[in-house]
């Protein structure tokens, strides 16, 4: 039996394995990581037959190209992705997000780009065959921490794919990515550090998500946040979501890969049920903030989960 | 003990230990940290500590502020982890371009290079806190005659290996990264190993660390290992 594999012939811009991220290494100074849009990860691992611990790949932008080698294998792609399939006597299938497909000996998987977002995500069938890293498959690049010492994927890498025992099987969704509105956010623990007319600022006038964005942070602009207490404040823990304002006053928002002390106050923090969303926001995006309190933060988080639930009931 | 208890978003808890930068309140937040890590509660996501904060991250699914807040508020603080706090004895080279800001510094603290390494290798420096990038110790407390600001404009590049000073502390720069740190030399020790599933990190919160100086050679021998 030969070993089923894909080699990548390009690897795209910003590609890596992913899964639901690393606990308990804050303390040393290693974010949680994982798939930044969670609830894409679980569907694309659910379109397969995997279960959610699986490791992915997640792309952004350019995504990468395979050739898969082996005898047979299904995929799923989810997000906003523009991908084709090249079988091997070059006819193409234009793929769609949410469906699972087969790929033989020699098919090329060409994952094109995200359209209206960041990332997108591969899963295939059985999973990739990866070493975990401190009890994740997930890759913190900086650190050199994940599968491959920690590398984005690059060209001519080989990567095994787990063998599977059932039979392959077609399966779908319906779901689309819903935009939002409004980003919800929590008072940050330094709210008041702000002026009455900077906070004004902050939750009525719009911001613009700036090219400034990875997976560590985004960087908006908008009006000036004014800061009458002390521009910096002695280096303590963060969390995904914290919006910090250095002393420039444009907002930064720390995402996944965020480092894990912080020492710029802190206006506000995105609640959890609008992370997914708020991430797949592309450079140029306008968006405003709105207010709320930790029970109906709490409640949305509930929804959310349910959703997600829901959607993931529909694929088995 | 602890002065305030806040929400930070809708999946932390800020414990705020008071205003004091000093070993005594960021002992009371390492016994607070280990003895929360050592009952390994599974709704508990992370714990980062912090020269006067404690954050405690959870799992959103199964527990809320409210019901964590009130599980934790009363846990026995034990101080039975000071006894595995260690001693770690590093190497530093502050020869030629290891010594990034050597102008600076002794234009800056009037003092010669000479004098300013006599004060800062003479001293044994506490462990408050590790983070900002993997396996960054945030030591203290310096010389008070070696206190100084940041740069002005950070690095972009500071070198893998870099010690720096600011204000009452001393770091170590784990991977190359920007910062704003006053460089005084560079050690080859590997501080971060995520292949070491045990101990992914040499120097933990609560440890103690003290500096010989050693030559270039003797570096280069170092570094090879």
């Amino acid at each position: 039996m030969k070993n089923n594999f894909f080699e990548v012939l390009r690897a795209g811009i910003n590609s890596t394995f992913q899964d639901q991220g690393r606990e308990n290494f804050y303390h040393i100074g290693l974010p949680f990581s994982g798939a930044m849009d969670n609830r894409n990860f679980l569907i694309s691992n659910a379109l397969v037959n995997n279960e959610d611990k699986q490791g992915v790949i997640e792309f952004a932008y350019q995504g990468p190209l395979f050739e898969f080698n082996g005898e047979n294998t299904s995929f799923s792609i989810t997000g906003d992705v523009k991908f084709k399939i090249i079988k091997k006597d070059n006819t193409i299938i234009n793929g769609e997000c949410y469906k699972s497909y087969i790929l033989n000996h020699k098919d090329k998987l060409d994952i094109i780009t995200t359209n209206k977002s960041i990332y997108g995500y591969l899963a295939v069938s059985g999973g990739f065959s990866l070493d975990k890293i401190l009890n994740s498959y997930s890759t913190f690049s900086r650190a050199n921490v994940g599968p491959f010492n920690g590398k984005k994927l690059f060209l001519k890498q080989k990567i095994l794919i787990n063998k599977i025992n059932q039979p392959l099987q077609s399966k779908q969704v319906k779901y689309l990515n819903s935009k939002i509105e409004y980003i919800r956010i929590l008072k940050g623990t330094n709210y008041d550090y702000f002026s009455k007319e900077g906070r004004d600022n902050f939750l009525k006038k719009e911001f613009i998500v700036t090219k400034l964005t990875d997976r560590m942070g985004m960087r908006i602009e908008g009006p000036k946040i004014e800061n009458i207490k002390e521009k910096n404040i002695r280096s303590e823990g963060i969390v995904k979501g914290t919006i910090q304002i250095p002393p420039d006053g444009n907002p930064i928002i720390m995402l996944s890969d965020h480092g894990t002390i912080g020492g710029y106050p802190k206006i506000g923090v995105v609640i959890s049920a609008d992370y997914d969303k708020l991430v797949q926001l592309i450079p140029n995006t306008k968006i405003k903030f709105k207010l709320i309190d930790l029970y109906e933060a709490e409640k949305l988080y509930k929804f959310y989960s349910l959703e997600t639930k829901n959607l993931l009931n529909q694929i088995k | 003990m602890i002065k305030n208890i806040l929400n930070l978003g809708d999946a932390a808890i800020y414990y705020d230990f008071g205003d004091q930068i000093n070993i005594e309140t960021n002992t009371k937040v390492i016994n607070y940290f280990n003895s929360l890590k050592n009952l390994n509660l599974e709704e508990i996501t992370n714990i980062t500590p912090s020269y006067n904060k404690l954050i405690i991250s959870f799992n959103l699914e199964i527990t809320s502020f409210l019901d964590l807040k009130e599980k934790i508020q009363n846990i026995k603080i034990s101080t039975e982890n000071e006894k595995s706090f260690k001693k770690i004895k590093l190497p530093i080279c502050c020869e030629g371009d290891f010594f990034l800001d050597k102008e600076r510094l002794t234009n800056k603290l009037n003092l010669s290079p000479k004098e300013i390494l006599k004060k800062f290798l003479n001293q044994e420096y506490f462990c408050y806190m590790t983070g900002f990038i993997a396996g960054m110790p945030f030591m203290g407390n310096i010389d008070k005659d070696l206190g100084i600001e940041r740069l002005k404009t950070p690095r972009v590049k500071v070198p893998k290996g870099s010690v720096g000073i600011t204000e009452q502390f001393t770091n170590i720069y784990t991977f190359e990264s920007p910062g704003g740190w006053n460089i005084i030399g560079n050690t080859p020790q590997k501080i971060f190993e995520p292949g070491n599933k045990d101990k992914p990190i040499l120097i933990n919160p609560g440890d103690k660390v003290s500096f010989f100086q050693i030559s270039k050679t003797e570096y280069k021998k170092l570094n090879e290992k």
